[in-house]
């Protein structure tokens, strides 16, 4: 096993050194990707916040070329001639659509963090008023972009990380090293989420997907705070399929009162009950999910967003503070706004799986118990009835 | 909303789908389940352990007062014992005593009956040989009074004159 990861370190090693001699080879003359005003600012913080197809790691300009430093990453794309693949370098760090790559009979350009292909005989891209293309259509992009390679790297680490630990279980009880810190937070999920929120009875068959979520959604929170710059959770194709994942499993483990509660609620008039299905089933199916992949796509985001905005301070207020006070309100700013995205990283994470449990443990739970009757003989809700209220 | 529909990936979201999907398989079967499982024997080897400690102590503490019961009842066995033979030895001493006067006793009075009769057949003896003494010495005396024939007459006489007075 250590042999293996050693080996896979340095794997890893010459791969980002081979790519970064790559990097450093390609330039463009044309661009001055310098960030100065406060659109630039807009501009950088929105492409940063997009996914991107490259690793890239910085840029500087030497003898008026402006070079990047980082590595270019596979483009894998199912386009009207079938599938395409190249390197992302054949872009050569063109964002506007004006390189254009053919590739299996297809032309393709990138443009703001997407891959277009281009109308059958369009030689390049043309755009209409409000800047979107119009000879162009986009394609099915299964690149292994920057928050794919974040997602494999991520997914790799915790499948080497935890199955070590798990390893360690077969020889001595109490693990060591590394193992003593994730425990406490194997059973900090498991204790603390899985089984108040899902039930004594049926928590150990979800707390498989709880802990892989948990931790996933964890690592890639901080892994957005490196300065790497992967923005894995603030995408919404990934809070979209994490959301939906648990939209699944708890439609599908949803028992018969979990059904009867969505689609005729006993215990109300008859005249409401088509009423609150409709709520209900809204609820189930749109609400639930959406409240997961917004919360947590929105979070990441804002953090991210307001950690640049505040390191941009250093640019937008020069003139008005001078170039020590910028900075340094800047970096005191930022120092502890990155502070509190570590307690969000943290946090999010939590909420997610948190609340993935709750919903689970609200389409399993038994509702064998009696309810207490009021003087009128109406049944009186039990803490199981209203904790749905409270989300 | 158009910037945010316009930035979802289906690509991406196909990739992460399968990747989860992967990973959670993968991270299910080598390392929750072994994880979890060997926690919870753990934690039931705990509770186990624990459980038998308790049960150690209480049976201590019943041994414990088991044996001070035994050791108790061993010393009262010993004082009974001890009491018995007290009694024993001094009822021993009582009845020899007892025994001892009695024979005692029986021995005086065997003496006693002894001496008594001895005493008795002396004073017989005694009588018979001081009345053959005095039959001899009479006898003696008699021969002598009556050896003349003057002196028997004189006997007649004072015989005769007493028995004139009457």
């Amino acid at each position: 096993m250590k042999k293996v990861s050693e080996t896979l370190k340095t794997a890893a090693l010459l791969f980002v050194i081979c790519f970064s001699l790559q990097g450093f080879a390609s330039s463009d003359e044309d661009q001055n990707l310098s960030v100065d005003t406060k659109d630039e600012v807009d501009a950088y913080i929105t492409h940063h916040i997009k996914d991107a197809h490259d690793f890239h790691l910085f840029s500087y300009t030497s003898n008026g070329e402006r070079k990047h430093v980082g590595f270019p990453l596979p483009v894998i794309v199912w386009s009207s001639n079938g599938l395409a693949t190249f390197m992302s370098s054949a872009f050569h760090h063109d964002d506007d659509g004006k390189v254009v790559v053919e590739r299996n009979g297809s032309s393709f350009v990138k443009l703001h963090s997407k891959i277009y292909e281009l109308e059958a005989g369009a030689s390049q891209v043309e755009f209409d008023e409000t800047h979107h293309a119009t000879n162009a259509h986009k394609v099915l992009d299964f690149s292994i972009t920057k928050s794919v390679m974040g997602i494999l790297l991520v997914g790799l680490f915790m499948l080497i990380v935890f199955s070590s630990l798990a390893k360690q279980y077969t020889s001595k009880k109490v693990p060591t090293g590394f193992g003593r810190v994730l425990e406490p937070l194997v059973i900090y999920v498991r204790d603390e989420i899985a089984r108040p929120n899902i039930g004594e009875k049926k928590y150990r068959k979800f707390t498989g997907y709880l802990l892989t979520v948990f931790f996933f959604i964890w690592i890639l929170n901080l892994l957005g705070l490196t300065p790497f710059g992967f923005n894995v959770t603030g995408q919404l194709a990934v809070t979209a399929a994490l959301a939906i994942f648990t939209l699944i499993i708890y439609t599908v483990s949803g028992n018969k009162d979990y059904w009867m509660h969505i689609l005729w609620m006993p215990g109300v008039p008859v005249l409401i009950r088509p009423v609150l299905a409709i709520i209900e089933l809204a609820g189930a199916f749109i609400i639930k999910p959406f409240s997961l992949l917004v919360r947590l796509f929105a979070n990441i985001s804002a953090g991210h967003i307001v950690v640049m905005s505040l390191i941009a301070i250093m640019f937008t207020l020069k003139n008005s503070l001078g170039v020590v006070g910028a900075t340094g309100l800047s970096l005191v700013l930022s120092f502890f706004i990155t502070l509190i995205e570590v307690l969000v990283a943290f946090l999010q994470a939590y909420i997610f799986t948190m609340l993935s449990a709750l919903f689970i443990g609200m389409a399993v739970a038994e509702h064998d118990h009696e309810h207490e009757h009021d003087a009128q003989g109406h049944e009186l809700p039990d803490t199981e009835d209203v904790r749905g209220d409270f989300i | 909303m158009e910037v945010l529909i316009n930035d979802f990936s289906p690509g991406l979201f196909v990739v992460q789908t399968i990747l989860l999907l992967g990973l959670i398989f993968l991270l299910v079967k080598f390392a929750w389940k072994p994880i979890l499982t060997s926690l919870n024997e753990r934690e039931s080897g705990i509770k186990d352990a624990l459980a038998a400690a308790d049960k150690a102590r209480t049976d201590m503490q019943n041994l414990q007062a088991d044996n001070e019961k035994m050791l108790q009842e061993a010393r009262a066995e010993r004082e009974s014992m001890l009491k018995e033979a007290r009694e024993i030895k001094e009822k021993m001493i009582s009845d020899s005593k007892e025994l001892a006067k009695v024979e005692g006793d029986k021995m005086l009075k065997q003496a006693q009956v002894a001496i008594e009769s001895e005493k008795k057949a002396a004073v017989a003896d005694i009588k018979n040989q001081v009345a053959e003494l005095s039959v001899a010495i009479a006898e003696k005396v008699i021969k002598e009074e009556l050896s003349s024939s003057e002196k028997q007459l004189k006997l007649v006489d004072s015989l005769l004159s007493d028995l004139k007075l009457n």
